[in-house]
């Protein structure tokens, strides 16, 4: 018998909804010791289908409305609150996406965990089971670790600290929700193979959400992927994997940029160049502390060539945010050059006053889609924004917007309508063509679609090779995500706490790393590996009706 | 939709509102009575010539209780207009530049924050010899930091929103930013404090008054109150009814208030669930 | 040893506070019609001219202004504040004779307040947008829209007058009584005054921590405490509390300049024996320098309950003040 078998569940959404069900008759069944990967975009319904196993909705308005879920062969929709609460954490744990916010950050880390112990009975010493598992999750000193506070933690400890609760009291199910989304991608290779490890040698079954094809194929043993609240597919993972039924998992399959990179575009004369970029500040001295010196940006130097893309690829604190925004003159530099074609001099030199002319031909594209429009500004508005305030007259404008937006695919009646009328990846095209309303040679990305669903990031991908291709544009792409810069890049820089450890062509960076921190970004990355591709599929799981 | 989504505050709240500003507008036509003038025998309980009674010089109750809206109204009206000046001023100066001038402005409006305002006023108010206008610029002097602090959190955290940093880039100056872009956006809870400095202002004029430090041209719910408290406990009608207008007027207010601060602050709304 | 630190950091700043203070009364008393040296005097004061002298020599009224200034600011340190040419006594023995009454009265309104509001503010937010939720905001609006002598008013008329429960003034009766009777008798006495004051302070906080406990209830780690099996009270009382009454605390200690302006009325209604009601007196009597003296003294309560509250608010979220 299946340890957890969802039969046919269905929670409804509040009357008045674009559709009646969240989650509409989805099943599913992990067995003792398995993996189950639930693929899914944002809406897709993964997240609800985990919180109804154990009774934990998000919301009032969001209520289970049919099917069952056996849980060691007893019907979770049916138990009482007590048994629910003897369920979760006692026989189920879970692990949630972002660990800044999973813990209450007024407590310490140890009473934390032993809260978990002391609400299931544990029969043993729980200070001695507490170091024991903060011990087994890979966590430095845990007796001195458990007077410490969330804050004074990294995220990857936190998420650490998460799975070592979670786990504290033996549950035999482990439901983890997306828990690297928010981490980098060194950290998620380590969190992923932390998990791997722990549940495989105690027999845990895993429940494991996720939107990241490459991490389903390192870590499931099944697969189901949902859509708008229905299953679409589900099978074992080398069959979902390499022989998908549905189109659009092949399409989810698809999105996902594999690690390769063909060979560079010939690069035109240099349209950009930096030298010896220098940033870095003092955190403000406390009383009786001395201030801490950040260093931002360390002897960044680069050159771009007219019609390419250079990537700056980095985890988080490696500066590539700040060069970008140093590059945009957003934040001044404390050393170094910048030249740009068409700009005499060293353009981080220029007075306020005179940036008018750098900001013809730079302009930036933003990470979060829902932050970069202003919420009280139609459409049209927000990009006819740049050429208004830099005198050019209105109805040339006006047209100018109706192409761009028909360039970006949006359809012109879009020009009086609010951002939050629209998608993310709506969004994002917006922001596109509010950066091209002002004609610029350099284009630079910070994140421009990190925070997008897979699929819609390949195709604002897509739109902006494309218009690069048309208009001759150059661009900075900042990324976390080496796959992506892969796809879009010529040339590579890799970024470590301010300083550029690797710089060269994209492939041969990829191929050949000469730096180990390189080296260790790209065995990170969590990949759909084709070598195994060769491998049949061992059996289509039929569901036990 | 749902008794508690229909915005039965804001309706309630603009119509008691909207009703007392029209008897403040017309309260030489409405008052029966001019309420200086000595109408009739004094102390007399509310009866069919005397709605609400007269007081001990025989002056007739409601007559005073229509006058005394203007009072209260205009004084509460204005001086949270002045006070909202200084304080967006001062926030939006502070929230968006940061750094040395955030610093001396916060220690300004704590300076502000800590003197004990009350006092305060009855001082400014007592020097400078009782006024309209006096109580105006006092009270304006000592509601703002409310104002401020807020106006300078919502900076702080819009000013880091990337479309702030779009219009810098798009080349818009610090001043066009901080109007045309931040204050837009910050005006939303701005508003829903701003009405209930109105209600300060109102609670704080009739404090004052009551205290018997009112404009002696005008009479004021509060003055009608501190006046009567020695024949407080045979008279009781003099206190009643002109406490009601004031709780009346203050509770519009409020309701308005909350009814506007529910549409805007998503985290305020009632019916955030929690499980 | 943090609160050592804190105290540290605090210091220079409050004597900051207090030096500006100073310095505003001293320009407040030149904003007064008239020559400062018998505004100083008071009504009663005035017609004595050997008195008014007296100030003029003591105030160095003669002397360049910043002389002047700098003597006032001394006699501030020194904790001169003048004398009271009504009550024949130095303002500085009068009001802190007065000075136990009003903490009495003020202290206890807090933190009434503070705690009625904190739990039915986390009752409200637990029922929210049910008939008790409705019910607390309604109590709460009522609360907070009553002026504050009018409430007085109200209760001494239910209470003393028609009930003839509780007694509507003075701190004690006119029979003297000592030991536990006398504290008994003050207790007493106490009650009308304290729940007049904490009306309007209880409405606020009601509504704070509505609001913040909802706004907590919606963070991250309140889903893992539930994933923890814990039960809603436990999760409740265990981990959000502690989140959701630092605004309540940061707000109340914001309050207390206001707090102490509320006591000027009640302790007028009550006939309370504080400093709020010696301001009443003197001012009807124009005594300013009476009633400079009580501004000042109320100014320093409000820096040191300050520093109280912000002492509170770190013990309770240890990440206040670090980078």
């Amino acid at each position: 018998m299946a340890l957890l078998s969802v039969r046919d569940l269905k929670v409804a959404l509040p009357a008045g909804g674009d559709r009646t069900y969240a989650v509409d008759g989805v099943s599913m069944e992990i067995d003792r010791g398995e993996t189950l990967c639930v693929v899914g975009e944002s809406g897709s319904g993964k997240s609800l289908t985990a919180s109804a196993i154990v009774g934990l909705m998000p919301s009032r308005s969001l209520k289970v409305a049919g099917g069952s879920i056996l849980f060691e062969g007893r019907d979770t929709l049916r138990m009482s609150a007590r048994e629910l609460r003897a369920l979760r954490g006692g026989r189920i744990g879970f692990v949630f996406q972002d660990p800044l916010s999973s813990l209450n950050p007024l407590e310490r880390i140890g009473k934390q965990v032993s809260e978990m112990l002391r609400q299931h009975n544990w029969h043993g010493d729980r200070r001695r089971r507490v170091i024991e598992m903060l011990a087994a999750v890979q966590l430095p000193s845990p007796e001195t670790l458990v007077e410490a506070y969330p804050w004074q933690l990294s995220g990857g400890q936190r998420q650490r600290v998460m799975i070592a609760t979670a786990l504290a009291a033996e549950p035999s199910l482990l439901i983890a929700d997306e828990p690297t989304s928010a981490l980098d991608v060194t950290t998620q290779a380590q969190i992923l193979a932390l998990l791997r490890d722990l549940t495989k040698r105690n027999g845990t079954s895993l429940f494991f959400i996720t939107h990241d094809f490459g991490v389903v194929a390192e870590m499931a043993d099944r697969v189901a992927v949902m859509r708008g609240g229905k299953l679409v597919e589900y099978g074992t993972r080398n069959a979902v994997l390499y022989q998908p039924r549905e189109d659009y998992t092949r399409r989810l399959l698809g999105s996902v940029p594999p690690l390769e990179a063909g060979p560079a575009r010939p690069a035109g004369e240099t349209i950009l160049r930096a030298a010896g970029l220098e940033k870095s500040w003092v955190t403000r001295a406390g009383m009786f502390r001395p201030g801490r010196t950040v260093n931002a940006l360390r002897n960044v130097s680069f050159e771009l060539g007219r019609g390419n893309t250079l990537a700056v690829v980095g985890e988080s604190g490696s500066g590539k945010s700040t060069l970008a925004r140093v590059l945009m003159r957003l934040i001044d530099a404390d050393a170094g050059r910048v030249e740009l074609a068409g700009i005499s001099g060293n353009y981080l030199d220029l007075r306020s006053r005179e940036l008018t002319a750098l900001r013809q031909k730079v302009q930036m594209v933003f990470q979060d889609p829902y932050a970069s429009l202003n919420p009280r500004r139609r459409i049209g508005a927000a990009i006819a924004q740049g050429p208004l305030t830099h005198g050019e007259d209105r109805e040339t404008v006006r047209r100018h917007v109706l192409g761009l937006l028909a360039r970006v695919r949006l359809d012109s009646s879009a020009a009086e309508r609010y951002p939050n009328e629209f998608s993310g990846g709506q969004r994002q095209r917006i922001a596109i063509a509010r950066a091209l309303a002002m004609r610029p040679r350099v284009l630079i990305a910070d994140e421009a679609v990190s925070a997008l669903d897979v699929s819609v990031q390949a195709e604002i991908l897509t739109l902006l090779q494309d218009i690069q291709r048309e208009e001759g544009l150059s661009m900075v792409f900042v990324t976390h995500d080496l796959r992506v810069a892969a796809r879009m890049a010529d040339q590579i820089i890799v970024m470590q706490s301010g300083m550029i450890v690797e710089h060269g062509a994209m492939e041969e960076v990829l191929s050949a790393p000469k730096h180990s921190y390189t080296a260790k970004l790209i065995n990170a990355v969590p990949q759909l590996s084709s070598a195994e591709a060769a491998e049949p599929p061992s059996n289509i799981l039929e569901l036990k009706k | 939709m749902r008794l508690h989504d229909f915005p039965w505050r804001i309706g309630v709240g603009g119509a008691l509102l909207g009703l007392f500003a029209v008897i403040a507008i017309l309260a030489p036509v409405l008052a029966p009575y001019d309420p200086f003038a000595i109408s009739g025998p004094p102390l007399v309980p509310p009866n069919s010539s005397y709605l609400f009674g007269t007081d001990m010089l025989g002056r007739d109750v409601l007559s005073g209780m229509i006058h005394g809206a203007r009072v209260s109204l205009v004084v509460g009206l204005v001086s949270a207009l002045c006070s909202a000046v200084i304080g967006i001023t001062v926030g939006a100066i502070a929230g968006y530049f940061g750094g040395a001038v955030d610093r001396a402005l916060v220690r300004f409006t704590e300076f502000f924050q800590v003197i004990p305002s009350f006092m305060f006023v009855i001082l400014l108010v007592a020097i400078l010899t009782p006024s309209l206008g006096s109580i105006v610029a006092a009270i304006s002097l000592v509601i703002w930091p409310p104002v401020a602090r807020l106006v300078r959190s919502e900076f702080m955290t819009l000013k880091t929103r990337e479309f702030v940093e779009a219009a810098r880039s798009l080349g818009l100056s610090h001043g066009a930013v901080i109007v045309r872009e931040i204050l837009p956006n910050a005006m939303p809870p701005v508003l829903a404090v701003g009405s209930l400095m109105v209600a300060t202002a109102i609670l704080t004029e009739a404090s004052l008054s009551f205290l018997g430090l009112a404009d002696p041209n005008m009479i004021s719910w509060g003055y009608m109150i501190g006046s009567a408290r020695s024949v407080f406990r045979q008279a009781w009608w003099l206190s009643i009814f002109p406490g009601l207008m004031l709780f009346l007027t203050v509770f519009a207010i409020t309701l308005l208030s909350e009814g506007l601060g529910d549409k805007t602050n998503p985290n305020l709304r009632g019916n955030q669930p929690g499980l | 040893m943090r609160f050592a630190y804190t105290f540290l950091a605090w210091l220079p700043r409050a004597l900051l506070v207090l030096v500006a203070i100073g310095l505003l009364n001293f320009f407040l008393i030149r904003l007064a019609p008239g020559d400062p040296a018998t505004v100083l005097a008071g009504e009663s004061g005035a017609s004595d001219t050997r008195f008014v002298e007296e100030i003029r020599g003591r105030y160095g009224l003669d002397q360049p202004l910043w002389w002047q200034a700098a003597t006032y600011l001394r006699n501030l340190a020194t904790f001169d504040l003048g004398m009271s040419y009504r009550m024949q006594r130095d303002v500085a023995d009068i009001i802190t004779e007065r000075v136990p009454a009003t903490l009495l009265l003020t202290s206890t309104a807090l933190t009434l307040a503070i705690i009625v509001g904190t739990l039915l503010g986390i009752r409200a937010a637990r029922r929210a947008g049910t008939w008790q939720d409705t019910l607390i905001g309604a109590v709460a609006v009522l609360c907070y829209a009553t002026p504050v002598f009018w409430a007085g008013l109200l209760l001494v008329l239910l209470f003393s007058v028609s009930l003839g429960l509780l007694p509507p003034f003075g701190m004690s009766g006119f029979i003297r009584k000592s030991g536990i009777a006398a504290a008994l008798d003050v207790l007493h006495h106490l009650v009308l005054p304290v729940v007049t004051l904490a009306l309007f302070y209880f409405a606020v906080y009601v509504r704070l921590s509505r609001a913040s406990t909802l706004e907590v209830l919606g963070r991250d780690f309140v889903r893992s405490a539930r994933a923890k099996g814990l039960s809603e009270t436990r999760v409740l009382y265990g981990h959000v509390l502690r989140n959701s009454i630092v605004p309540v605390v940061t707000m109340a200690g914001l309050q207390i300049g206001q707090l102490l302006g509320g006591a000027v009325i009640v302790e007028s209604v009550f006939a309370w024996p504080g400093i709020g009601r010696l301001a009443f007196d003197a001012l009807i009597q124009r005594d300013y320098n009476l009633i400079l003296g009580i501004f000042f003294v109320s100014s320093i309560m409000v820096v040191l309950a300050n520093l109280l509250t912000d002492m509170v608010v770190r013990a309770i979220d240890p990440r206040v003040g670090r980078s």
